[in-house]
């Protein structure tokens, strides 16, 4: 499909594109250097004009351009702090089309298993729960700092917003390409696509849709008939080549999508969902906790329990890419419904109202 | 100016890993420290290693050697993807990654480290491009070296200014080192040096406990690292009774007696005889180490990879017998990286820490950020070149924390400068 705003990018040249890292580990800019040669051929034909890691990270340039300047921006990590949501706000007003780059970006990835713990328990355990801290002596202010009920210069100041969100639920975002981190060549497509003009319609997932069960080589090893007595961890079996379900250890497959490569599968170890739900798949833990109940092998209810008993860390597990809504920290004595807000209206923006700036 | 303080953006490690299956953190730990992706794996893997009480078996140690050597020569040639040597560079990253992917996944979040060994091996069909990789990486750092040489060595005055700096911190520096004392990246014991070259200690990382502790300032979210037998004596340098300490590629250099492998070592002497024994601790002196410890891992793998064990089919020790406690270190390429685990009868975690070289290297930033306040800030006034000397203490002694290769002088970074009760008197912008 050709969209009229990108053939006008085309034919003025070299389109621009922003490529931009909000919260996040730095594989996406990984990802993208994965291209290798190709990536010089591409910077050849398109004008990259912002890239920090690669690049000045100006964004003052930016904000000088034009709304729509930019013909894309690949946009990765997530949003949690208000620089953050500034910086993705800008490149969304400058830019015709935004890709959200990788899990963090398409879902919020790892950074929203932060989300399970409140703020100020992640303070509390960050002062506390490190093996190696000595207490400064002489001060009386010590528990208080030390607990998290007291917080001074920087730390005080430096606003976050009050949990980890996805681009999507900042800005509008056109095109999703997930994974931890997406493969290359993937990414590979994505420049192919735009340059070529054949960018799929507003809204795509650009990856197969497929379950990665469909496409697993393990998959021909899969019992006619699943059942599973027993759970066990990945750390207390050696290495072999049946699947990883039908031995009774958690492997995402039946509900994320491919499209990663199988790059764990292929050095033995089992899927955690960094490519997010599959198609038909709304919620990737519900889901697949419901078709695991059903392969359960067990004569009385005494024994469902204790195979179930050896199921630790579901959240971990389930979610560990793709939280299903911003619900899930408050079930976990987190973030309460009052403070629950968008990042644009709660104290990230008081704060910054607040700044004096001379 | 009394006192100065940064804080980066950082994660809060532990809080995600309360309550996870300790198996599962090599696998999170990446994700969320970015930077040293393997290094990361690693350190974390081998921390499990010590909470089964289980050593790897030879062939897996090898591999996991291969693939951290690998990560340092990566992690090295990564800045250079648009520079002159290009395609050279790109064939080389792309060849070490192949490599780390092969047995572990992916590159920037590994996958296959589990306790006492790892999930993939290799056959000999498939050692052919592990030894063309590595033969290929040691010909390009060789090159590297001789163009980085030349080019400093033809830069007389600033010669001058690295060879034994009087300015220089005078501290401890601190690296992991073999039976014989020579830089090692996988295993071995922390040896600390003290700022004059003697040995000041030497331990397993298990120990590690005894001789590191971290200070927490309420002005701060950087915690401070410190030698624990010295005291805590707050942001003030002062030779030899100071707790401070370096790690870098330079420091782990100084820290060690030599180099592993015969390229590495006699460049390493060529550099203390061309610098003195106590070189400025100047981003320029810090690459030139830093290449010198990627030599001796392009030298490592050439050897790993011509090695009859690299293809055996035993990758994991099974004896498990979980304590409860585990420490496992490796070195990064920015210095030494310590992974802390403890968990409760099931082997879900109860604590999590990690000391990373960005943190242990918090002290030096801080006094470097001092310094440049005391010359550049007078009251409410602040000289132009304060933000620069800003930047630059960041990208000394923590390349990590300064996205790595964004341009100098663009490095975006926010000042408060407070009056003694606290107050914000005057603040500063930059990108």
């Amino acid at each position: 499909m050709t969209d009229p705003a990108w053939k006008k990018h085309l034919a003025k040249g070299k389109p621009k594109t922003a490529i931009y890292r909000l919260r996040g580990c730095g594989g996406c800019d990984d990802a993208i250097l994965d291209l290798n040669e190709t990536l010089l051929k591409y910077a050849d034909l398109a004008e990259i004009v912002l890239w920090p890691m690669a690049m000045e990270c100006d964004t003052s340039r930016i904000q000088q351009m034009k709304d729509g300047e930019i013909a894309l921006s690949i946009i990765h990590g997530t949003v949690c702090n208000p620089a953050h949501e500034e910086a993705a706000r800008l490149l969304r007003a400058k830019s015709q089309f935004v890709l959200a780059l990788g899990s963090c970006a398409c879902f919020g990835g790892m950074g929203r298993l932060a989300d399970l713990r409140s703020r100020k328990n992640m303070l509390k355990r960050r002062r506390q729960a490190a093996p190696a801290i000595a207490a400064p002596a002489g001060d009386s202010a010590w528990s208080e700092i030390r607990s998290g009920l007291r917080l001074l210069g920087p730390e005080a100041d430096r606003p976050q917003t009050e949990r980890v969100y996805p681009l999507s639920e900042v800005i509008r975002v056109d095109y999703f390409l997930p994974g931890c981190p997406p493969p290359g060549s993937l990414v590979a497509e994505v420049f192919s696509a735009g340059l070529e003009n054949k960018l799929p319609k507003r809204g795509t997932t650009l990856g197969p849709s497929k379950a990665l069960c469909s496409v697993c080589p393990r998959n021909r090893s899969k019992p006619a008939r699943m059942e599973i007595s027993q759970f066990r961890r990945i750390h207390e079996i050696e290495a072999n080549e049946s699947c990883f379900l039908a031995q009774g250890i958690l492997c995402l497959g039946p509900v994320v999508r491919s499209g990663c490569g199988e790059t764990c599968i292929r050095v033995n170890v089992p899927c955690r969902g960094c490519f997010g739900p599959a198609e038909g798949v709304r919620d990737t833990g519900l889901d697949f906790l419901s078709g695991l109940a059903s392969l359960i092998s067990a004569e009385t209810e005494e024994d469902v329990h204790n195979t179930l008993e050896a199921l630790v860390d579901l959240s971990g597990y389930c979610y560990r890419y793709n939280p299903p809504s911003p619900g899930i920290g408050k079930q976990q004595g987190g973030i309460d419904d009052a403070k629950n807000r968008h990042p644009s209206d709660t104290q990230a923006r008081r704060a910054r109202e607040d700044r004096t700036v001379s | 100016m009394k006192e100065a303080y940064w804080q980066a953006e950082q994660g809060r490690f532990n809080s995600f890993c309360l309550g996870r299956p300790a198996e599962e953190v090599p696998r999170i730990a990446p994700s969320i420290c970015g930077g040293s992706f393997f290094a990361h794996h690693l350190a974390a893997v081998k921390a499990l290693d010590d909470l089964y009480g289980v050593e790897p078996t030879p062939a897996a140690r090898l591999i996991r050697e291969l693939a951290l050597n690998a990560s340092h020569i990566e992690d090295y040639v990564r800045p250079l993807f648009f520079s002159d040597a290009s395609l050279k560079a790109i064939e080389v990253r792309r060849r070490n990654r192949k490599v780390i992917n092969y047995f572990f996944g992916r590159a920037s979040h590994p996958e296959g480290g589990l306790p006492g060994g790892v999930s993939r091996g290799v056959t000999e069909q498939d050692r052919g491009f592990i030894r063309e990789a590595a033969v290929f990486s040691l010909e390009f750092i060789r090159s590297e070296i001789e163009r980085f040489k030349n080019g400093l060595l033809a830069d007389k005055s600033r010669l001058d200014k690295l060879r034994n700096d009087p300015f220089g911190m005078k501290s401890y520096t601190m690296a992991q080192v073999d039976q014989e004392n020579r830089a090692t990246f996988y295993d071995g014991r922390i040896r600390v040096i003290d700022p004059d070259g003697k040995e000041y200690t030497k331990f397993p990382a298990g120990d590690y406990e005894k001789f590191v502790a971290e200070w927490i300032d309420p002005r701060t979210g950087a915690r401070f690292t410190y030698l624990e037998p010295l005291g805590w004596q707050g942001l003030a340098e002062g030779g030899k009774a100071s707790p401070l300490y370096l790690v870098d590629p330079l420091a782990r250099l100084r820290a060690a007696d030599g180099m592993q492998t015969p390229f590495a070592q006699k460049e390493a002497v060529f550099l203390f005889d061309t610098l003195g024994k106590k070189p400025a601790h100047d981003a320029l002196t810090i690459q030139w180490a830093r290449l010198i410890g990627v030599l001796q891992a392009a030298e490592g793998n050439v050897l790993i990879a011509e090695s009859p064990q690299l293809t055996s089919r035993d990758l994991r020790n099974m004896n498990l017998k979980l304590k409860n406690r585990g420490i496992g270190a490796v070195e990064a390429p920015y210095g030494i990286l310590i992974h802390h685990y403890e968990t409760d009868q099931d082997g879900i975690l109860t604590k999590a820490a990690i000391i990373a070289p960005a943190g242990n290297n918090a002290v030096p930033i801080s006094i470097s950020l001092k310094r440049a306040a005391q010359e550049f800030v007078k009251g409410q006034e602040v000289g132009e070149e304060f933000l620069d000397r800003v930047e630059t203490a960041f990208r000394t002694y923590a390349p990590s924390l300064s996205s790595s290769v964004c341009s100098p002088g663009k490095m975006p970074i926010h000042v408060q400068i407070r009056n003694s009760k606290g107050d914000i008197i005057r603040e500063i912008r930059r990108g």
